[in-house]
């Protein structure tokens, strides 16, 4: 694409059509304080040499997640991704492709996103999986106002062991679609405490296993007593690799399924790009949000794929669309789905196993430090223990010694009074080295 | 029978109307793949959402052409819902609405002021 600025005499043309004498009056209802006076000072151009020198030394004061010992979670997971898995997205056919809107010339990507929806499916232990979300959090929202159009129930009830950044995107989705949102407060185990605040006005009850604070729960009981009471069960799961050990969200009874695809086959990306899993039971398809592949056969019966559904998209059905997502998260849904098929299923467990053991081995000895309290009972990879010393402080020391120990509970809730709790995870990269540093730096600091 | 500019049509039978989507609309629609009813019981004014019928490429709102309450709704389409362009005036209807004001109905166009109509368009 060409870039053509205007002349003076096209700027002329356009203000004397619109009757403005010039720009600045253009912005006369911004408030004079909002305003720039002048210009923005801003330094001059510079050679390439003399930008690649500056942007190295800003970029020399990051630290990468790969530098060291690494225990930071809560939503987002270090995991090894493959290489043949950016070799392959970065094939042109993959890369440039965006979501499709003249899809069924795109076969390939098609597939792909055919191939991912099944690895959903699968994974989450439902009928149906859509060509992905944005992310777990937009998902999560998704899942809530898709409840609320199914059910044409006014509340979602969210629990405690949700990762309050979801709730939070959750009440900033759906409190627009005109759900309420009710939001217990923060419990290492509480899952279950949802059941009591379900009622007649109720359309869903979301919760989180493993939760926030890592501990994983069989949600039967809740999905059972949601049912029985006309809502419907939104099981939020945001470390997927879990999805390898733990009892699937569609075996105990969850109606949708909204979860972070990023621990497989994505990196960490400074928090995104991700890929939202949004799976749900075939009978509630049509009330689902975002783009969904299918297969069938052309004029002369070869296996082909297509947009199915598509007509309660937005740019058909605009503004009785069933959500206003009308794209995915290509590329990102591409990488998880070429390394979920290069683990295939028992390398999916064998992983899910090993990041367990290295979560196993680093509770256990962060146990064995005096003052340091293990808080989750049941865990997967991720654990939250309560500190002598607000974690904030614990964490800004240790990163001193090049350890990044883990994520402060205040970081995520402000004010939910558990400054003195620190989440730490545990991947396949979590060496029994780092997990010794860890515990040195530890004890050192609070001794 | 009696129909509206969106294409639909009434048919009413003492104070019970009858609507579905012309032969026009439905084959304007192709395929028809599903169809959305509303509950029985719901009153609808004119111009109320009344259901939503899909096809391959569209996804389109039916209207009330008329006020009144749901008596009944066509579930045959559920399963079936090629059956709106097969006799898209007869088995393909979609709901039935017990009427406030059966004259109403009158208003209307008949068959010949909608084909005048579809020759405009």
């Amino acid at each position: 694409m060409r870039y053509l600025p205007l002349t003076p005499d096209d700027r002329a043309a356009m203000l004397a059509a619109v009757g403005a004498p010039d720009i600045d009056a253009l912005f006369t209802d911004v408030p004079k304080a909002a305003r720039l006076t002048g210009p923005v000072d801003l330094p001059l151009h510079k050679g390439e040499i003399e930008v690649e020198r500056e942007l190295a030394a800003l970029a020399a004061k990051n630290r990468s997640g790969a530098q060291g010992p690494f225990f930071c979670g809560a939503g987002a997971y270090r995991h090894h991704v493959p290489s043949s898995v950016d070799h392959l997205i970065q094939r042109s056919e993959f890369l440039t492709s965006y979501t499709p809107y003249q899809p069924e010339i795109a076969q390939g990507t098609l597939q792909a996103l055919f191939e991912f929806q099944s690895q959903v499916a699968a994974l989450t232990g439902m009928e149906v999986a859509n060509a992905s979300m944005y992310d777990g959090s937009t998902a999560a929202a998704e899942g809530v106002m898709m409840a609320h159009r199914i059910t044409k129930r006014p509340k979602a009830v969210l629990s405690g062991g949700l990762h309050p950044q979801y709730a939070e995107a959750i009440a900033t989705l759906a409190h627009v679609a005109g759900v309420d949102i009710v939001r217990q407060p923060l419990v290492i185990d509480g899952e279950a405490d949802v059941i009591g605040a379900i009622d007649a006005e109720t359309s869903c009850v979301v919760v989180q296993t493993p939760n926030v604070f890592g501990t994983a729960g069989d949600l039967t009981a809740i999905a059972e007593a949601a049912h029985a009471a006309g809502a419907l069960m939104i099981v939020v799961v945001t470390e997927a690799v879990s999805l390898g050990l733990l009892k699937s969200p569609g075996e105990m009874g969850a109606d949708i399924v909204a979860a972070e695809g990023q621990s497989i086959g994505n990196a960490l990306n400074y928090g995104g790009p991700y890929v939202g899993l949004f799976a749900t039971r075939e009978r509630f398809i049509r009330q689902a949000p975002g783009r969904l592949c299918g297969e069938t056969v052309d004029a002369e019966g070869r296996r082909g794929f297509v947009l199915t559904l598509s007509t309660r998209e937005q740019h058909i059905r605009r503004d009785k669309a069933t959500s206003n997502i009308c794209t995915n998260s290509g590329l990102c849904a591409l990488a998880f789905t070429i390394h979920m098929t290069m683990l295939g299923e028992a390398g999916l467990r064998q992983l899910a196993a090993v990041n367990h053991a290295q979560a196993r081995k680093l509770t256990t000895a962060l146990g064995a430090i005096p003052d340091v309290e293990v808080l989750t009972p049941r865990f997967f990879n991720e654990i939250a223990v309560r500190l002598p010393v607000p974690a904030a402080e614990l964490v800004e020391a240790l990163a001193g010694f090049g350890i990044l120990a883990g994520v402060p509970v205040s970081r995520l809730a402000p004010d939910a009074g558990l400054d003195d709790v620190l989440l730490l995870a545990a991947t396949e990269l979590t060496t029994d080295a780092d997990i010794a540093a860890l515990i040195k730096a530890l004890a050192g600091a609070l001794a | 029978m009696r129909f509206t500019k969106d294409h639909e049509w009434v048919e009413v039978a003492g104070d019970v109307a009858t609507i579905g989507v012309t032969a026009y609309a439905a084959e304007q629609l192709g395929d028809v793949v599903f169809v959305e009813l509303p509950p029985v019981g719901k009153a609808v004014k004119v111009g109320d959402n009344l259901a939503v019928v899909e096809s391959v490429k569209a996804a389109s709102d039916v209207y009330a052409p008329i006020a009144g309450e749901v008596v009944a709704v066509n579930d045959e389409l559920t399963g079936t819902p090629e059956t709106v362009n097969a006799e898209p005036e007869s088995g393909g209807w979609f709901a039935k609405l017990k009427l406030s004001d059966p004259g109403a109905v009158d208003a209307l166009m008949d068959r010949d002021a909608y084909e005048a109509f579809l020759g405009t368009l």
